[in-house]
């Protein structure tokens, strides 16, 4: 299908092809997700609405709810007002959600419909009923990408709901990052193991990974209360998760309310998570970790050295949303891999930078570049191809094109289970993806091995 | 049929100007359709006796878009057809767009079609060239020839230079050609001679000079074009000759739009010391 690809690489500033990102608004929708009854609202026509439902879909193997303004010819020469006000009017009286989560589109940013004032109006005239809430944020999808949209959604919860109460809380705030609910659950469960209490905002965790019932909610029992929300503001310090998707939200929480933050990988990998470890301990006054998170670090190192062989000086191709690369790469140059190129869609000088803080002087010839797209990764391996791709599923082309392994990694998943059930983060997340990592090498091994040189036991 | 758009600086007299030469083609038995293209949809006030008219967004809004020509289109002076584009109030959604739409829903109902026998179709576009909606009128296939009108005041020769870019940048690629520059007369001193120098160094020529003429105010006062409500009058005599040179004119081109400096120094020239 990419047989064309032309190995020759040519500057390119006008044309992205096989964009490494997608749209703000699925990464606010998704964000708006993890808050408890809450409804997120596609302001603008009915199929962006469409296909960002249908995306995180494809991704959750979950119902994804989200309601629309419905923008029509007159609503684009008229501006969106009225649409909005109807759309409150009849979610709230049909859906009854807590809170209603506006994010806008290129159409309604492009003619500049001005949400805040036309949800003060709608309060103003009694649309907004006694007690529930209207957040909104601007998410045109000609700036950033679906990371910029998540971050975007989760500066406006802090914006709209923290506040600082009198007596401050000895509760920390943790900003996830655009990741699995999965990944959510794993933070909540090292805390636990750590004796800390937290805020884990926002939570998509039992609510984009759902047991079958046999009976549907509309508005499953996870994600973060408008309550916590609120005390946010009041909380000892928050630990925002990938500077891309979390930073902002965190950057608020300081501004508005005081609440001192620090910015981390996300937990990727050891050395990620042991920063994220120290950083919770040392906020809360801990001393040391659960002597069971000892022993899974221990695990995961086993498994490194064990399979060292396997892993070691492979070339590898990482390319997906900023925070998951930058992890990921940390996490595959500790295991002894050689991460060649690395490649996001998302726009951000910071990007570049932190990659080669990272490789340091272990890949002097990385290829690293922020605003890519896959097209020019292609090309970068058909230039000199890699052992393993590790990133989403939009890889796959490349991965049937070039004949490479593909550890499927980051946002979004279309063609295989398991990113739902099994976190990436920690200790145990590490021992995931490595062992995903390793089988599909050993795969490989397996499949090219002659039959003289085909091993039992590897 | 030749489609016409006036462009020009806002408050500038092309609505005016408009209208007045429209009912002097239709005293030469021309079959005139006007397209007003401004939300305020004030571009046929002066033809059909007032601001009578539902414009065309706002039988959108109401009706949907099962509409009919008729809804969208009145007789004024002389059998002249009136539309308006219309568009959103001040500060809301996107007039540009508004535009757009409008000109379509124009072509989708047959406005344009030859069965209408129309000979000339004037756009009436609302101040400078903002965006893509507003130029509408000058894409590929729409209004053929541009006229501008400009007075000798520098911000009214900044927009008609303005313009011209724009004319530019759709002459290119597409078939719109300058036609001319209309001066709608302020009493700036030597007004003639520097709209002249500036049509030339434009590329093109001031295709008429407009006295100043209180006439005009008192003939809008009573919502009609000068021709209808002084026929006898010398103003009416002047939309005469202009409606006459628009029909006979053959000088077309693309504009070479100036650069600041030189602009300044045709208001130098003449302006301070001619």
């Amino acid at each position: 299908m990419l047989d064309m690809t032309p190995k020759d690489i040519q500057e390119r500033t006008a044309l992205r092809i096989n964009p490494a990102k997608t749209c703000q608004p699925i990464g606010a929708m998704y964000a708006s997700l993890g808050i408890h009854n809450c409804l997120p609202h596609s302001h603008g026509s009915q199929g962006c609405c469409s296909y960002h439902r249908s995306h995180l879909t494809r991704h959750f193997k979950e119902p994804v709810v989200a309601s629309t303004s419905s923008f029509t010819e007159g609503a684009a020469v008229f501006g969106g007002a009225p649409n909005l006000r109807q759309s409150l009017k009849t979610i709230f009286q049909v859906y009854k959600p807590d809170i209603i989560a506006v994010h806008t589109t290129c159409l309604s940013e492009t003619i500049g419909d001005d949400i805040p004032s036309i949800v003060r109006k709608a309060e103003e005239d009694g649309l907004i009923p006694d007690g529930k809430f209207v957040i909104h944020a601007n998410t045109p999808s000609y700036v950033g990408s679906n990371v910029t949209g998540f971050s975007n959604m989760v500066k406006a919860m802090v914006d709209y709901l923290a506040t600082r109460e009198l007596k401050p809380d000895s509760e920390i705030n943790i900003i996830p990052g655009y990741v699995d609910p999965a990944d959510m659950r794993e933070i909540k469960r090292m805390l636990g193991e750590l004796n800390v209490t937290g805020t884990v905002f926002p939570d998509t965790s039992d609510v984009l990974d759902t047991p079958m019932t046999g009976s549907y909610e509309m508005f499953p029992k996870g994600g973060v209360t408008i309550d916590r929300l609120m005390k946010t503001g009041s909380g000892k310090a928050t630990i925002a998760l990938g500077a891309f998707a979390s930073e902002a939200g965190a950057q608020a929480l300081e501004t508005k309310c005081g609440v001192p933050f620090r910015v981390l990988d996300l937990p990727i990998g050891i050395n990620a998570t042991d920063q994220f470890v120290k950083s919770v301990l040392q906020i809360t006054g801990e001393q040391r970790p659960s002597p069971s998170m000892i022993d899974d670090r221990g695990r995961v190192l086993d498994m490194m050295t064990d399979m060292q062989h396997y892993l070691y000086g492979k070339r590898v191709a990482i390319f997906g949303d900023p925070d998951q690369v930058i992890s990921m790469t940390d996490f595959l140059v500790s295991a002894g891999m050689r991460p060649v190129y690395v490649i996001t869609g998302t726009p951000g000088k910071r990007f570049e930078e932190r990659i080669k803080r990272i490789l340091g002087d272990d890949a002097p010839n990385c290829v690293v570049r922020a605003s890519a797209d896959l097209f020019y990764l292609h090309q970068l391996i058909r230039n000199e191809s890699v052992d393993l791709m590790v990133g989403n599923t939009y890889g796959k082309y490349i991965s049937r094109a070039e004949d490479i392994p593909l550890v499927r990694f980051g946002f979004p998943i279309l063609d295989r289970v398991g990113h739902g059930f099994f976190p990436t983060f920690g200790y145990q997340g590490a021992m995931c993806l490595l062992t995903n990592i390793v089988n599909t090498l050993l795969d490989r091994v397996d499949r090219d091995s002659a039959e003289e040189r085909f091993e039992l036991v590897m | 049929m030749r489609k016409v758009a006036i462009y020009g600086k806002g408050g500038i007299g092309k609505s005016t100007t408009t209208q007045n030469t429209v009912a002097g083609l239709a005293e030469l038995e021309k079959k005139v359709m006007v397209v007003g293209c401004d939300p305020k949809a004030d571009s046929t006030r002066l033809l059909l006796g007032g601001l009578a008219q539902k414009s065309v967004l706002d039988t959108l809004r109401e009706e949907g878009e099962d509409v009919d020509l008729d809804d969208v289109r009145k007789t004024g002076f002389s059998d002249t057809l009136c539309v308006e584009s219309g568009g959103p109030e001040p500060g809301v959604g996107c007039a540009g767009r508004g535009i757009i739409t409008s000109i379509n829903l124009l072509e989708s109902l047959g406005a344009y079609d030859s069965k209408e026998n129309l000979d000339y179709v004037f756009y009436d576009v609302l101040g400078d060239v903002v965006c893509g909606g507003f130029a509408m009128p000058i894409r590929e296939g729409k209004a053929q020839e541009i006229y501008i009108v400009v007075s000798g005041e520098m911000m009214a020769m900044y927009a008609a230079n303005n313009i011209c870019k724009g004319i530019k940048r759709y002459s290119d690629g597409g078939g719109v050609r300058l036609g001319g520059l209309i001066c709608n007369s302020r009493k700036v001193d030597n007004e003639e001679e520097m709209i002249d120098a500036f049509a030339k160094k434009l590329g093109t020529q001031m295709i008429y000079f407009l006295p100043r003429d209180n006439m005009v105010q008192r003939a809008e006062i009573h919502r009609k074009t000068v021709i209808d409500y002084d026929p006898e009058s010398d103003m009416a005599g002047h939309y005469r000759s202009l409606a006459k040179s628009i029909d006979q004119n053959d000088m077309f081109v693309t504009p070479k739009p100036m650069h600041t400096d030189d602009l300044e120094k045709i208001l130098m020239d003449y302006g301070l010391f001619g």
